[in-house]
């Protein structure tokens, strides 16, 4: 319910736009589809899209479930601001771990980030959504995150084997979106597709929303590796012996597994401090990403695995 | 000075002043015309391409514009493999960018004609095309054809941007034959707000900035203040539509009618219709998330409560009582075909149109020839064919015109047997089924496109008794529609 929002100004018409395609995004999923889920990574990406959603289908509650692939190697007070989320609104979660990771025990340290992720994202994506039968799932992925995204469809078509094939998507025209598909198959939906970086953040200030505190700058202990600056807070990251922890000033422009997500050095310690570094940013928000560093196109090419 | 020195007064600021809603425009032109360095130069210029993604840019190109050290900036648009491989734009690619006075989205349009299909997907909803020719060469009959494409799906504004202006020494009468072509096809279209600018887009002059050196003789704006002062379509002062998306009934005590406002404005205790029902009922709340609203407008999502119990479902349309849509059996529309099986005749497809999913059979008439502009008759339309056609529906439909209201006169065709979109289409009017007085089988023949009163009043006339006859005698062409 909406008492925590008191009286507030109106949202620029920018930002009033990109709300209210959204939620006409939500509302006619979930009128068109039998099972549809919202993809939660408990980012900040995934934050907007929850808060839209709530907006959506206010006074109801959300009609369908949230899914958390949980790889077991996220940031610990990732999982914690999770459960809390979920406890607060009275939403339904899901939490999946691929159970090879167990069984086989992967890791980020020793299987490599490309088959980590594959086995523990996209694998596991896969499974969940086979094992709940959904047939739409929202995601938080924008055009402007990276070049093989900017072609991507508001609803992006699936193959019963979740795969995407980038050259042969339905077209989309107006906003009237084609949600026919057959049993097995299904969508992705992306109700974020126009939104930038600096919209979410500009956004997640006007509204007030619940953001993880790794996003804000504070003395961390954190330890460089490979060119990035990796949270040493975890007692599964093994130092090698020139490795050594130095506390600095750092956030998190983007959250992931912890040995793959980079901090970065920032002294932004507010919502005006990060909007106003990321106005002046020269370096994009995915560079942090271990994965899209992979090889050229790596993005394209986990796309069409089922990768988000 | 090229634009990059110049630009700095561009470059965000953390307070942005977005009071004007974002414009989407879309990008035409053919591969050498330079349109991804311009869309390139466009978001380097703005500050949206960030220092890392420039590194991938200059390790990727193979032809960096060393000269200007700025990177290759096709790589940075054509997102794909297969595009980077083949140095075409095949897809529509969606690019973000602002300035302190508004925000914009760029949709860049693939230019040969085997893609037509992608031009006219971005075309959709956008409120203006950039049409980017090469000033050695000029108007091409591809930029006459996406012309004529991006009329066809609405769009009002055009910008002709003549580039590599440079390239022939700046030279003004050359650059003011070109633009005067334009306009004068243009104009034969019924596209009335163009304006042509001489840039040169790997140079930076006049794109961002306007370049008073070598241009001093153009008077015009810069191409981004062409933008940042083009007109967004505003439908707040037509009637009142909301199709519903989905009933809303949290508890018992609560049902209210979700979905966005698409025309006009509402507010509570105004009068409405439901359709195609056409019960009445006065809205009770507009309920929004943040908090009761006391009015809404076109574009906003909203929930609508009413004061009394009727039987609404999704599809339904919440009208204003004194200006209606249209309802009916037979309209008239043009198409355009996406898919690469045609269009064809006497076979069922599924139409969607503002939330409202029925049955429909599509009789297509005739096709453009985009070398002519002239329309020729047709039985089937084909793979990238625009051309019209009759939709006849076995249940009610309800459409404003496109030209009216694009949100109710838009749609598009999906074949029942693979479920790809076939097509998208806008409604041009509804066609009055006339029938044939005296004929002894059931065939309707479409005769008129006007409003019901005036064509029984015409139906009813000597005149046409007379004209009847004689058309009895004529035989038809391609417009009998069997029922």
């Amino acid at each position: 319910m909406s008492e925590d929002i008191k009286q507030k100004p109106p949202l620029d018409p920018h930002l009033k736009a990109l709300e209210n395609e959204a939620i006409f995004i939500f509302r006619e999923v979930a009128a068109e589809f039998e099972r549809p889920v919202l993809l939660y990574s408990v980012g900040k990406d995934s934050a907007v899209l929850l808060h839209l959603a709530r907006k959506a289908f206010f006074p109801g509650k959300i009609p369908f479930p949230l899914l958390h692939i949980d790889t077991g190697w996220k940031f610990k007070e990732m999982i914690k601001f999770r459960d809390g989320i979920v406890k607060q609104y009275g939403l339904d979660l899901v939490a999946y771990t691929n159970p090879r990771a167990k069984t086989e025990e992967i890791t980020p340290f020793t299987h490599g980030s490309a088959i980590y992720t594959d086995i523990m994202k996209t694998q596991a994506l896969r499974q969940a959504l086979d094992i709940g039968e959904y047939d739409a799932a929202f995601g938080g992925a924008r055009r402007d995150e990276e070049p093989a995204r900017a072609k991507e469809r508001i609803y992006s078509f699936r193959t019963a084997n979740h795969r995407w094939d980038p050259r042969n998507q339905r077209p989309e025209l107006f906003n009237i979106y084609n949600g026919m598909i057959k049993r097995g198959e299904s969508v992705r939906v992306f109700p974020l597709s126009n939104w930038t970086e600096l919209d979410i953040w500009r956004y997640i200030k006007e509204e007030n929303i619940p953001i993880v505190s790794l996003y804000f700058s504070k003395k961390r202990p954190v330890v460089e590796r490979d060119g990035m600056l990796i949270l040493a807070e975890d007692e599964r990251l093994k130092l090698a012996p020139n490795e050594k922890v130095q506390y600095l000033d750092v956030r998190f422009r983007t959250l992931g597994c912890f040995p793959l997500s980079g901090a970065v050095r920032s002294k932004a310690r507010t919502l005006d401090d990060i909007i106003a570094e990321i106005d002046s940013a020269t370096i994009s928000e995915r560079e942090g990403r271990m994965i899209d560093k992979d090889q050229a196109a790596s993005m394209e090419m986990k796309k069409r695995e089922g990768y988000f | 000075m090229s634009g990059l020195t110049l630009t700095k007064e561009l470059v965000a600021t953390s307070e942005k002043n977005r009071k004007l809603s974002p414009l989407k425009f879309i990008t035409c032109g053919s591969v050498d015309d330079g349109k991804s360095t311009l869309i390139g130069r466009l978001l380097w210029d703005s500050k949206a391409v960030k220092s890392d993604q420039a590194e991938k840019l200059y390790r990727d190109g193979r032809r960096n514009n060393s000269e200007l050290n700025l990177p290759e900036f096709a790589l940075l648009l054509d997102g794909l493999q297969a595009e980077r491989e083949q140095g075409i734009t095949i897809d529509v690619a969606y690019r973000y960018f602002s300035t302190d006075k508004r925000s914009f989205i760029v949709v860049d349009c693939p230019g040969h004609e085997q893609y037509t299909r992608n031009m006219a997907t971005g075309a959709t909803k956008a409120d203006l095309a950039v049409l980017l020719v090469d000033a050695r060469i000029g108007i091409l009959e591809q930029t006459k054809r996406h012309t004529m494409i991006g009329s066809m799906m609405g769009i009002k504004q055009f910008i002709l941007a003549v580039n590599k202006i440079d390239l022939i020494d700046y030279d003004r009468e050359r650059f003011e034959h070109i633009a005067r072509e334009f306009s004068e096809f243009a104009l034969s279209l019924g596209i009335t707000n163009i304006s042509s600018i001489p840039i040169s887009a790997l140079k930076g002059e006049n794109v961002v900035n306007k370049d008073y050196e070598n241009m001093a003789w153009y008077e015009g704006n810069s191409l981004l203040e062409t933008l940042e002062l083009a007109n967004v379509k505003s439908k707040q002062s037509v009637g009142l539509r909301m199709p519903v998306q989905r009933v809303c009934r949290p508890n018992e005590s609560f049902r209210g009618y979700q979905g966005t406002l698409v025309g006009g404005a509402v507010k509570p205790g105004d009068s409405v219709i439901i359709l195609p029902s056409e019960k009445t009922a006065n809205i009770l709340q507009i309920v929004t998330f943040d908090l009761v609203r006391n009015a809404a407008v076109a574009g906003d999502a909203v929930t609508l409560v009413l004061d009394r119990n009727i039987d609404i479902a999704r599809g339904d349309i919440i009208s204003s009582i004194e200006a209606k849509p249209m309802m009916g059996y037979h309209f008239d529309a043009n198409v355009i075909v996406l898919s690469e099986n045609a269009l064809v005749p006497n076979k069922y497809y599924w139409l969607k149109s503002a939330c409202r999913r029925q049955k429909v059979m599509v009789e297509p008439y005739s096709a453009v020839d985009f070398r002519t502009g002239l329309f020729h008759d047709v039985e089937r339309l084909e793979l990238n064919n625009i051309g019209k056609v009759k939709l006849h529906f076995d249940e009610i439909a309800i459409f404003d015109s496109y030209e009216e209201n694009d949100d109710m006169g838009a749609f598009i065709i999906i074949d029942p047997e693979n479920n790809h979109t076939v097509a998208g289409g806008m409604i041009s009017s509804k066609s009055e089924e006339i029938r044939h007085i005296g004929a002894d089988n059931n065939d309707e023949f479409v005769l008129l496109s006007m409003p019901k009163k005036v064509a029984e009043k015409l139906q009813n006339s000597e005149i046409y008794k007379l004209l009847e006859e004689e058309i009895k005698q004529i035989p038809l062409q391609g417009k009998i529609s069997k029922s």
